[in-house]
């Protein structure tokens, strides 16, 4: 019990869980797939709803990487012991840690547009995800994507791969809305002449100054709302598109020709988090993220004593929640560490 | 042309692209607060003329927003000015404006 925390998984919810337990003197082993900590944050350009930039974001974790967090990189872990409460995790390149306590923040994955075959993603030329335009956003890329024409008209489609049984996905992404209303800002702020239609189903503005946003995008920059799901797109020869949409508040089929068409990709349960879950003995829900162990009082503990989850494995969650779940999930492991020490402590007096 | 006892029907689909945006941006411009409506129905439900004759201002709302002005000017007829829809928006549209801002712009646009 007095080994390190290893840690899988250093993006957000790991970093920050890193620094805060490290910051009550344990040691931690940090687990990163990829060649470079940070997660989901590498992608984004500006955060809703404050648009601060992701990077300033991404800085602020990094400074609570300190001595007592031993970070490796490209570890891709190939198998998991636990030996009652001691976990030995094994990477694929022969590199092998001790832990005390594992916790999982293996985050989630972008849904894959393609499957919603008929918006025509991968497909049509101007049909991009939300992701992308972060990363035209991110790279300053923009003039590729508007290729010099000053109005246009654009769609942007909620709920892609969200609220949608035929993609096999019943649960609402909740960051999707907002980031819809952040990036309609973001467009009309770069093409004031534009117009632009956000195709909804719901308007999900759930967490504090959300609500504001929306109202900023339709008052200060006059963003339309239909509301109706999308339930096609078709090319034209000058690779403008026709979608059709049911305006659901007028009672009738809509078709309306759009120069781009963004569509807001949610999340899915990333395979390596359902890898890694299957490995551990971790319990999923039928929407495939993790289930913990009380979602009051438990949220961070899992059926196995001494696994931990925090973040995106858990579902759907923004920025912010992640952070503040991710202290959450340390003090838990600090606590479980405790009992631990305080249980040996207590056999040891009895013999 | 031959007549072949065949006519073509004009679909029921609201088609965007080809419908009138003018008297909508007019009306947006006479009375921005409009482009803040969420649509709740508010209005509708407390309007004293609705409660007797089919009007509906939400929809009239909606209508105008899609470019479907073509049934607007009967039923504008059908407002009391009374105000209450105005009462009770959440978002404080000044929907009185909106019936007259659309008697004056349809009227501009020869509708």
């Amino acid at each position: 019990m007095n080994k390190p925390v290893v840690i899988i998984g250093g993006g957000i919810a790991g970093m920050e869980a890193a620094a805060c337990i490290s910051a009550k003197g344990r040691e931690v082993i940090l687990l990163e797939k990829t060649g470079q900590l940070g997660g989901h944050l590498l992608q984004w350009d500006r955060l809703f709803p404050t648009r601060r930039k992701s990077s300033e974001v991404l800085r602020h974790l990094e400074k609570g990487m300190n001595d007592g967090i031993s970070v490796h990189l490209e570890a891709e872990i190939s198998g998991i012991e636990n030996n009652n409460g001691v976990f030995i995790v094994k990477l694929s390149d022969g590199r092998e840690f001790e832990g005390s306590a594992l916790l999982l923040s293996t985050g989630y994955s972008v849904f894959d547009a393609r499957k919603k075959e008929e918006y025509g993603y991968g497909i049509y030329d101007n049909v991009i995800t939300s992701a992308e335009l972060e990363e035209f956003f991110r790279n300053n890329r923009q003039e590729n994507l508007l290729k010099g024409i000053k109005s246009k008209r654009i769609g942007i489609v909620h709920c892609v791969g969200s609220r949608d049984e035929k993609v096999g996905n019943l649960y609402c992404s909740k960051v999707c809305c907002i980031t819809g209303v952040k990036q309609a800002i973001e467009i009309k702020e770069l093409l004031p002449e534009s117009e632009i239609y956000c195709f909804y189903m719901d308007l999900r503005m759930f967490d504090r100054h959300f609500e504001e946003m929306y109202y900023e995008a339709q008052q200060k920059w006059g963003i339309h709302f239909i509301r109706g799901r999308m339930s096609e797109a078709a090319e034209n020869a000058d690779h403008t598109l026709v979608v059709k949409v049911e305006d659901t508040l007028t009672g009738l089929p809509l078709k309306m020709t759009v120069d781009i068409l963004i569509l807001l990709v949610g999340f899915i349960p990333s395979p390596e988090t359902a890898r890694l879950a299957g490995m551990l003995g971790i319990d999923s829900g039928e929407d495939g993220f993790l289930i913990v162990e009380d979602e009051h009082f438990a949220s961070n503990s899992t059926s196995i004593p001494g696994v931990f989850i925090s973040g995106a494995v858990k579902g759907p969650v923004c920025i912010e929640h992640t952070i503040t779940d991710a202290r959450a999930a340390a003090l838990q492991v600090l606590s479980y560490l405790d009992s631990e020490i305080a249980k040996w402590r207590n056999s040891e007096t009895v013999k | 042309m031959k007549d072949f006892g065949y006519s073509i029907n004009k679909d029921k689909q609201i088609d965007f692209d080809d419908n009138n945006k003018e008297v909508m941006n007019k009306v947006l411009r006479m009375e921005p607060s409009l482009q803040v409506c969420i649509a709740c129905g508010s209005c509708t439900a407390t309007c004293s003329a609705g409660q007797f004759t089919g009007f509906n201002i939400r929809r009239v709302h909606t209508f105008l927003r899609r470019g479907e002005v073509r049934f607007l000017k009967k039923e504008i007829m059908k407002c009391m000015f009374c105000g209450k829809c105005q009462l009770v928006c959440p978002r404080g549209v000044n929907l009185r404006n909106l019936i007259l801002a659309l008697h004056n712009s349809l009227e501009i646009n020869g509708l």
